[in-house]
């Protein structure tokens, strides 16, 4: 035992040195403030100085030798984040969406569901579940429907596939609001002398009745068109998807039906399409939850236009323009729902599967 | 199969050069506007070639917009990256190599963090950043990259680990080397593309965001998405200035899809999950 704790020593010594100048840190940091160059980092280093602590924590617990409790011991700092940046958030958002809270100071009367049913008659979030769904249709039907032609398409041994598959998915790595700057000013609604945009390329090419009013139709058609930047950004991801699928399906298979006498026609019929289905299903989801949380596009298209309101502007503008912080949490919170009642049965079946492996 | 121009085959290329089009329409109005001079900027003649050689005063003009704040985005988002896959690198390890009773739910649990709308935690968010005296600056903003990136970046690295063979783990066990000795001498060095792909992933990811800056910095910190959606939304600006500056803004990410591209798609690939 005492051979055992001569070789623990060094370690012990580096865990306790460890602990206390982290100790020693975080006091002296909780007693003055931390300024490098105008900017606060005494957080900063409050929590570099509770890693330092960690480390030695760490140390501590190696001596064990036991490799699970190490593990969840080095995994923690990420549970720790998740359990409080996730789920405490959530919990904390819960309770303010059941308080009255209005006004900079905080309220947490308990008041029940009382902003969820002032939301359920409230026309302004009526307006925001339509263009919601108005959206979320658009925009599922427009990349499931583009992503998968473009995919057959490309499938047909195409010379510079390559090229087209890079013009097709680059609007992916651009932000919502870049995207939602530029389309807006193509979707330029001015009429007459001041015609501009895609407007003026239809006048111009004589297709004047495709002249629109774009994105300022009146409700509900509005909203329809911001579904057209929204799948110009998603058609390429969702085509990617697609074609990944397609490309796992063995030459053979294709081939065996080939022989069979199969055309190309049925056998995207009977073959391709039917293995294409849980892709299908994950582009649903992916886009689906994506298009639930639409808030970046729409305000860089709409810029707080009512008649182009989704939830996620509504939370933002009465949380933080209103000060209505029990509102906001409700409006959050139905999101959250209406997100995980998409996308939790697929994690779970996803973990199932796995864990049977 | 030899393929021959049949009139089916060139009907299809029609169709991918029309998609083409649509594709890069907003990127060529975006250049062809940034490259005029202001004496033929004009909503008429938006779509026509400038007719006295390209000049670059817009993109300058733009540039002087948002200089700040794209040195502001920047010191954001490298730090995050780069935190971020470190962070997820030893996530992925220990949930794909050291898997213990209830590791595939703490993973599944971890991974619901990356669907959520952030509108379900904003509030706590803010008063907690305030509390913390992270509001209104760089560092905050970090610091909620990291923490709301690591569903992604543990996914990502989780899934490549799984791919490295046990044997390679147990020869390295059998050689003596423990959990850290494992980490270091057999995946780290086995890690690099996956490094790559979580890097870019998180770079293009808290460059592009919006929610989170435009709620968490104040205007003297504001990163470029926050500040071009300010720019759209003034009157001041002239619209060829602010096309300019919209293609600058995006020209980071544009640039490492362009040269990065084969990481960049891995990476949204397993956004995808299993797919």
């Amino acid at each position: 035992m005492s051979h055992r704790l001569k070789q623990a020593l060094p370690n012990l010594i580096l865990a306790l040195l460890l602990m206390a100048a982290s100790l020693a840190v975080i006091i002296y940091l909780s007693q003055t403030r931390l300024r490098v160059s105008g900017t606060d980092l005494t957080s900063i280093g409050l929590l570099l100085g509770g890693l330092i602590f960690y480390a030695g924590v760490i140390v501590i617990v190696r001596l064990f030798e036991n490799e699970t409790v190490l593990t969840i011991a080095l995994l923690l700092p990420s549970i720790v984040a998740v359990a409080v940046f996730v789920y405490g958030f959530i919990a904390w958002s819960v309770r303010v969406s059941l308080s009255r809270w209005k006004g900079l100071l905080p309220d947490f009367t308990y008041v029940g569901l009382k902003q969820y049913i002032d939301l359920s008659t409230d026309p302004r979030f009526m307006i925001d579940i339509r263009n919601t769904a108005i959206f979320t249709t658009g925009f599922l039907l427009g990349c499931i429907i583009l992503g998968l032609g473009l995919a057959i398409l490309l499938d047909q041994k195409i010379k510079g596939e390559a090229i087209f598959r890079g013009i097709f998915l680059f609007p992916m790595s651009i932000s919502f609001i870049a995207t939602g700057v530029v389309w807006g000013w193509l979707m330029n609604p001015a009429t007459g002398s001041r015609i501009t945009g895609l407007n003026l390329i239809f006048q111009t090419l004589g297709l004047d009745f495709l002249i629109s009013r774009w994105h300022t139709s009146a409700p509900p058609w509005g909203m329809a068109f911001t579904v057209i930047p929204a799948v110009w950004q998603l058609t390429g991801f969702t085509m990617a998807l697609y074609l990944g699928g397609i490309r796992s399906i063995p030459e053979e298979v294709r081939e065996a039906a080939r022989v069979d006498g199969a055309t190309e026609l049925e056998i995207y019929r009977y073959i391709i399409l039917p293995y294409l289905q849980p892709v299908t299903l994950s582009a649903i989801i992916i886009l689906g939850h994506m298009s639930l949380k639409i808030f970046d596009l729409i305000v860089a298209i709409g810029n707080k236009n009512i008649r182009l309101d989704v939830p996620g502007i509504y939370m933002w503008t009465t949380t933080f323009d209103g000060t209505n912080y029990a509102q906001g949490a409700a409006i959050g919170i139905l999101m959250l729902i209406s997100v995980a009642i998409l996308v939790v049965p697929y994690l779970v079946y996803s973990m199932r599967t796995e864990a049977q492996i | 199969m030899r393929t021959h121009f049949t009139p089916i085959r060139i009907f299809y290329y029609l169709i991918l050069a029309a998609m083409a089009v649509f594709f890069l329409l907003p990127v060529y109005m975006m250049l062809l506007t940034g490259v005029k001079p202001l004496s033929e900027v004009d909503l008429k003649t938006m779509w026509q070639l400038p007719t006295d050689g390209i000049r670059f005063e817009n993109f300058i003009a733009g540039f002087r917009q948002l200089a700040p704040n794209i040195k502001n985005s920047l010191s954001m988002v490298i730090p995050a990256a780069l935190i971020s896959s470190l962070l997820g690198s030893f996530n992925g390890y220990l949930l794909s190599k050291w898997r213990f009773r209830g590791s595939n739910l703490i993973f599944t649990l971890i991974l619901f963090g990356m669907f959520i709308p952030y509108q379900s935690i904003l509030i706590p968010l803010v008063r907690f950043m305030q509390f913390m005296r992270l509001y209104g600056d760089i560092p905050g903003l970090v610091l909620v990259h990291v923490i709301y990136g690591i569903p992604i970046t543990t996914l990502i690295f989780r899934n490549y680990y799984a791919t490295i063979s046990t044997e390679i783990i147990e020869a390295g066990r059998i050689d003596g080397a423990n959990l850290f000795g494992l980490y270091r001498h057999v995946v780290f060095p086995l890690s690099p593309p996956s490094f790559a792909v979580v890097i870019i992933w998180q770079f293009t990811q808290a460059w592009n965001e919006f929610l989170f800056a435009v709620v968490l910095t104040n205007q003297s910190h504001w990163p470029v998405t926050v500040a071009l959606n300010n720019l759209a939304g003034s009157q001041l600006v002239q619209w060829n200035v602010l096309m300019a500056a919209t293609l600058l803004a995006a020209l980071p990410t544009l640039l490492v899809y362009i040269f990065l591209g084969r990481y960049f798609l891995r990476g949204l690939m397993a956004g995808a999950l299993k797919g």
